[in-house]
């Protein structure tokens, strides 16, 4: 008796286990992409202010494609980065469109994984690519094709106190010079206010505090790598870069400044906490909205600081592509071409403010008479930085890899967090620079023998 | 407390009078510190969430202030916020994930904990090891494996695979709970059910699990908890369309720009599910989880 129902039981149970198998499978023949006449689309984000505004504008594109239904996933930069990283790499094929920068795109071109968007952008009537910005438009071209659409760019600057520095008798000029920022940064430093002389990222990421400081390494003569690959941050041009910024923080800096990042730097910076913030030139989205920020109109922009190149800004955008595995590429790059071009800006000044543009995608942006009123203060800074942020510019040497911010390699993403945790322990003060230098030097000799052998 | 009652009577036939307060006044001075020392640790682990719904009715520059401000007028524009950002899909997705899962687990781990506690099959010890043995490896150990294998069987983004992991994840602590609450039911009780001709069923369903549905109740809220607030498989195994509430959540940060206020929000309507049951079902939970089933 107890063996028959409990056979029975166990026939019920599987049942309910192949049910569940059954139900699955059937879910996912129905997650296909056409559903009632209409294309389903999903697009992978980084949940950005400017992105969210872009999803909250989706009812002008249904307007314009009421066949096609869009579905967003929208996560932080690091979280979006490796689920789409994930996802490409390894044919997922969940994404029709995702949001990649000029550190993947040249890469994932040349693995095959990307489509290329020249076709699509020649025959979309008004589309204008040669509108974006020069350098921009260059990072995101592979072999001469392009690979990704910019959605915004931005290099990095300084932003500073003006009223500040005019109550301490100060001087900015446009240009300044790390030597300069320092000085300054001694002057108005008051910790007993709660108040720093600067603000700048500590936090252990290659995104993090080595976008600011390999600017540095740049225009102090440094580099990662010379054109035989090999590893050179064991040289006195590293180091003295390497020295200046961790000294100049630690001295000057905010406190905790070893794992504060970019959001912390604005939220400081933002509620008055600090005098100057060497950060990307996207912190003025944040810095003038007055709703978020308390130094709004207090503010003036200066270049990125320089030592012996004439520019040191990065370059880094926030791009569209369409994964080869999408198979619906017409209507991903409808959307795309909706969110990148000209009237998409013009719809999000008319409808959330002109102070909401996303920035430094295309040129006309600046020439757009609302932009300019309430750009007047950022807007040529950027555009100039933007326009500098070139190898040829900002480094002394050359090199054999592309980016400025970062190392063009697949391997950098791994490496450049093991060197900013480095660097990070030396800001903290649980160990000199020279030992952090010493480590890093090994960690970049690893990497090196790879692209050795195949040089 | 109780200590010092039975003590007391003791104390005072061998030591006299003046020693029965003694120990008592310890008693109550050493309650007292107890009580003192219990709030400090509520306090402190309630603080955080206080917090959270405090800054959850803040606009973003007062939650980002520094310091941190204590009074403001409050506000529920973040409330309205993440309820217009379209939440619904995420909340219908975990309540899918975590419903069903917590059924199908109840359904497996009631026959598995009696094969393993009233009648015992063959190598029972083995059989819990091999269960919690599943527990051992670290879940981002197997997610490259498991993300490889959904998207071959394009079971990516579907409710289902999260349905399927969400109960494999919580079968084994499932089966390890049951099976201890079976063990507490008098064997009398289901040898006098077969003797009134019961067979294994009607013993299992009208006998066994009426005397454990406080151990049932509180083997499905655990896995209600665990189910609705996971984020590992939900992040990496979903995207659009069966992406869950923690995935919500973590949609609410940005790295540039302030957020604190807006993800407090959305943590507070997060937690409300997962606390309105536990508050729903406190007694049995209380009763399965500190004492057993049929004490």
């Amino acid at each position: 008796m107890a063996i028959r129902d409990l056979s029975l039981s166990r026939r019920g149970f599987i049942g309910a286990g192949v049910g569940a198998m059954a139900a699955a499978g059937l879910s996912a023949c129905s997650g296909q992409a056409t559903a009632g006449g209409k294309t389903s689309l999903v697009v992978a984000i980084v949940s950005n202010p400017q992105m969210t505004d872009a999803i909250s504008l989706m009812k002008d594109f249904r307007s314009k494609h009421p066949n096609i239904d869009v579905r967003f996933v929208s996560l932080p930069e690091n979280e979006a980065r490796a689920k789409i990283t994930a996802s490409v790499a390894t044919q997922g094929g969940e994404f029709d469109v995702v949001m990649i920068s000029n550190y993947e795109t040249p890469m994932w071109a040349e693995n095959g994984w990307i489509t290329d968007l020249g076709p699509y952008m020649e025959q979309t009537e008004g589309y204008d690519a040669q509108d974006f910005i020069p350098t921009i438009r260059e990072a995101l071209t592979h072999n001469g094709s392009q690979y990704s659409v910019p959605f915004y760019g931005e290099s990095s600057f300084v932003v500073y106190r003006e009223d500040l520095f005019e109550k301490a008798g100060l001087q900015m000029p446009e240009q300044p010079t790390w030597d300069q920022i320092r000085g300054f940064a001694q002057q108005l430093h008051n910790p007993e206010q709660d108040f720093s002389g600067i603000c700048l990222r500590g936090l252990a990421g290659w995104g993090e505090v080595m976008a600011p400081l390999d600017t540095v390494i740049n225009t102090y003569g440094g580099r990662w790598f010379d054109e035989g690959w090999n590893a050179t941050l064991n040289t006195p041009e590293v180091h003295d870069a390497v020295a200046g910024y961790v000294d100049l923080v630690r001295s000057y800096g905010q406190p905790g400044a070893a794992t504060s990042g970019y959001g912390d730097c604005i939220t400081r910076f933002s509620q008055g906490n600090a005098a100057m913030w060497y950060d990307a030139t996207a912190m003025v989205s944040s810095i003038e909205d007055p709703k978020s920020s308390l130094v709004t109109g207090k503010t003036n922009y200066a270049l990125a600081p320089v030592k012996e190149t004439d520019s040191a800004g990065w370059l880094y955008t926030w791009a569209l592509a369409i994964p080869e595995t999408s198979k619906n590429k017409q209507a991903a790059w409808d959307f795309i071409a909706w969110m990148t071009n000209k009237d998409y800006l013009k719809l999000v000044g008319n409808s959330l403010g002109w102070e909401r543009l996303p920035p430094g995608s295309r040129n006309s942006t600046y020439e757009i008479p609302e932009y300019a009123k309430v750009a007047k203060d950022y807007a040529n800074p950027t555009l100039k930085a933007m326009g500098n942020a070139t190898q040829d510019k900002s480094m002394v040497n050359p090199v054999p890899y592309t980016g400025l911010q970062f190392v063009g390699i697949p391997e950098f993403q791994d490496l450049g967090t093991r060197v900013a945790q480095q660097i990070s322990a030396a800001i903290a003060g649980s160990q000199s620079v020279e030992d952090a230098l010493r480590q890093s030097q090994d960690f970049a000799a690893t990497v090196a023998r790879t692209y050795q052998k195949e040089g | 407390m109780s200590t010092t009652t039975l003590d007391t009577p003791r104390d005072s036939q061998t030591t006299g009078r003046r020693d029965i307060v003694k120990p008592r006044r310890k008693g109550v001075v050493s309650g007292g510190v107890l009580t003192t020392v219990t709030w400090i640790l509520a306090l402190v682990f309630f603080a955080p969430v206080a917090w959270m719904v405090m800054t959850s009715f803040k606009q973003e520059n007062v939650a980002a202030s520094n310091p941190p401000a204590f009074f403001f007028e409050p506000t529920l524009d973040q409330y309205k916020a993440v309820i217009s950002s379209d939440a619904g899909p995420y909340f219908l997705n975990s309540l899918i994930a975590t419903g069903v899962s917590t059924l199908l687990v109840i359904l497996l781990a009631i026959p598995a904990s009696y094969a393993l506690s009233i009648r015992p099959v063959k190598k029972t010890s083995d059989v819990l090891f091999f269960f919690i043995s599943t527990k051992m490896l670290p879940i981002v150990a197997v997610i490259m494996p498991i993300y490889v294998i959904s998207g071959q069987l394009r079971a990516l983004d579907s409710i289902w695979t999260l349905v399927i992991l969400y109960t494999a994840m919580n079968l084994p602590i499932a089966v390890w709970m049951m099976r201890s609450f079976f063990q507490e039911v008098p064997g009398e009780v289901l040898e006098a059910a077969s003797m009134d001709g019961a067979g294994l069923i009607k013993t299992l369903r009208s006998v066994l699990i009426p005397m454990v549905t406080p151990g049932i109740a509180a083997t499905a809220l655990i896995c209600v908890i665990f189910a609705w607030n996971e984020f590992f498989f939900a992040l990496n195994l979903t995207a659009a369309k069966a992406a869950t509430v923690p995935v919500f959540l973590m949609s609410q940060m940005t790295s540039e720009g302030l957020f604190l206020a807006q993800l407090s929000a959305a943590s507070v309507l997060a937690s409300l599910p997962v606390v309105l049951a536990g508050w729903l079902a406190q007694k049995q939970l209380v009763r399965g989880l500190s004492m057993g089933a049929v004490k």
